[in-house]
């Protein structure tokens, strides 16, 4: 089972939380000042990093589905 | 372990509960908080909530059916007033206890006040939600709000008051605004950012007297300048929540002394948050860190250390403030630090580094979220401070 991130882009305040608990998954929209999701569905073993990155979103934008 | 408490309904808290149910602990665990809302996020309240207002639901951290679903057992409105560590209860403010196996205490921190404000007009404080309402319905257009204290809850009000419509002036002790928190160079940076928008941050100063007039006040500052305030607000630190641990054994010397996995000086109790002073092997310190993020990833390694899997808590700190268009981060560690360097400065941007002992310890900036993850990183791996001061794409940029 796979693990698929989702980004709520209403919801993000562009604080950068996520970028920096997990710079290989996310990124920020230079203009949006949003979040940029790079890996939906990111493999397995970045587990840790992309739940940090859920919790670290102060919006709560971020969330982890399985796939 | 059957039974967990865990004190505070704070942020640490909500993580503590949270973590003790994803490890799998199936006994009961009771939030206790002297609050009597559910837990909610503070940073909003001197920003957005402050500004717009902000409903209950998207403040609250967790919806009211999480705590059923995780069959988390809530106590609110009830403050711990004393912990027996030989008889393992918590007792409240309303008489009752709460026995436990196992402790986690996450009481956090409270805003200081000003010490002789007896007969003054009510100076506010900004720490709970009722503050950020209290305040929000005296700050009207035009009027003039004066902050004590150029701390990071004193910019945030005055740059949501500014939005506002009212006229702000800031009286601080220190030469610079955040002056002793991230050294005189960012602090001045500070200081221009709010005089662009109109704040006039008086440092240097004190308070003198402050004497009601009407619904406001006059207030005498040491300078010998007098004026007049609508709303007058003090930001003038926190001071950790620990008085209820007097008598417990548990060690407290500026918050309760964690060792490095948060367990404390007493078997069954571990600490998180605002609260928890501990060893940091990354920089060689024993710190207290008042940050939203260590409190989340600190509630969770309490938790974890409780249940028999105690690893050391080495993160690197990590703190935002949002004021007007800029949008600061910081990493690391900027007290003790014994040089500062000044990469990047404009009117919207701001990168400056800090280093000690030959290594990069801390980092500032401003709306530059990417050099923010590149010297996180640089100060986790203890990059040597020449490698980042004077090749600036040396680290991976
Ligand atoms: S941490 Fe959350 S709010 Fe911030 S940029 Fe990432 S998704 Fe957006």
């Amino acid at each position: 089972m796979g693990m698929k991130l989702v980004l709520d882009l209403d919801a993000c305040q562009g604080y950068a939380n996520c970028l920096i608990e997990s710079p290989g998954l996310f990124d920020l929209d230079d203009r949006t000042d949003k979040a940029v999701l790079l890996d939906e569905t990111p493999a397995e073993d970045r587990r840790a990093e992309a739940e940090a990155a859920v919790r670290g979103c102060p919006a709560r934008a971020i969330s982890l589905e399985s796939s | 372990m059957r039974r967990i408490a865990v004190v505070g309904g704070s942020l640490a808290g909500v993580h503590a509960a949270e973590a003790l149910r994803e490890h799998g602990f199936d006994g009961d665990v009771t939030l206790i908080s002297a609050e009597n809302e559910l837990p909610y996020d503070r940073p909003p309240l001197s920003k957005e909530a402050l500004l717009n207002g902000m409903p209950m639901e998207r403040l609250s951290l967790r919806a009211p059916e999480w705590y059923e679903d995780n069959a988390v057992t809530t106590r609110l409105g009830n403050a711990a007033v004393r912990l027996d560590t030989a008889r393992r209860t918590v007792l409240l403010d309303d008489g009752t206890t709460v026995a436990y196996d196992g402790l986690v205490i996450a009481t956090g921190s409270r805003a200081r006040r000003l010490s002789s404000t007896e007969n003054a007009p009510p100076v506010q404080i900004l720490r709970s939600i009722e503050d950020s309402l209290r305040l929000r319905e005296r700050l009207r257009p035009g009027q003039h709000l004066v902050l004590i204290g150029a701390g990071f809850i004193g910019l945030e009000i005055a740059a949501t008051a500014r939005q506002l419509g009212l006229d702000v002036t800031i009286v601080e002790v220190g030469r610079v605004p955040l002056g002793r928190a991230l050294g005189d160079e960012v602090g001045a940076w500070f200081r221009a950012l709010h005089a662009r928008n109109g704040v006039e941050i008086v440092c240097t100063c004190t308070v003198e007297a402050i004497e009601r007039l009407g619904e406001g006040a006059v207030l005498t500052l040491s300078n010998g300048r007098v004026f007049n305030a609508d709303v007058v607000v003090a930001g003038i630190g926190a001071s950790p929540v620990t008085e209820w641990l007097d008598g417990s054994g548990v060690q407290t010397t500026d918050g309760v002394v964690c060792r490095s996995d948060l367990s404390t000086s007493v078997p069954g109790v571990a600490a998180a948050g605002d609260v928890a002073r501990w060893y940091n092997p990354l920089f060689d310190e024993e710190i207290r860190v008042e940050h939203w993020t260590n409190a989340v990833e600190q509630g969770r390694r309490a938790a974890h250390t409780l249940l028999g899997h105690g690893e050391a808590f080495s993160a690197v700190p990590y703190f935002w403030t949002d004021q007007y268009d800029a949008r600061m981060r910081f990493v690391g560690r900027a007290s003790a630090a014994s040089e500062v360097v000044v990469k990047e400065s404009g009117d919207d941007r701001l990168v400056a580094l800090y280093g000690r002992d030959d290594r990069i310890r801390g980092a500032v900036c401003v709306n530059a979220p990417r050099e923010l993850v590149r010297y996180r990183t640089a100060i986790r791996d203890q990059v040597r401070w020449g490698d980042v001061t004077e090749t600036p794409s040396a680290i991976g940029g």
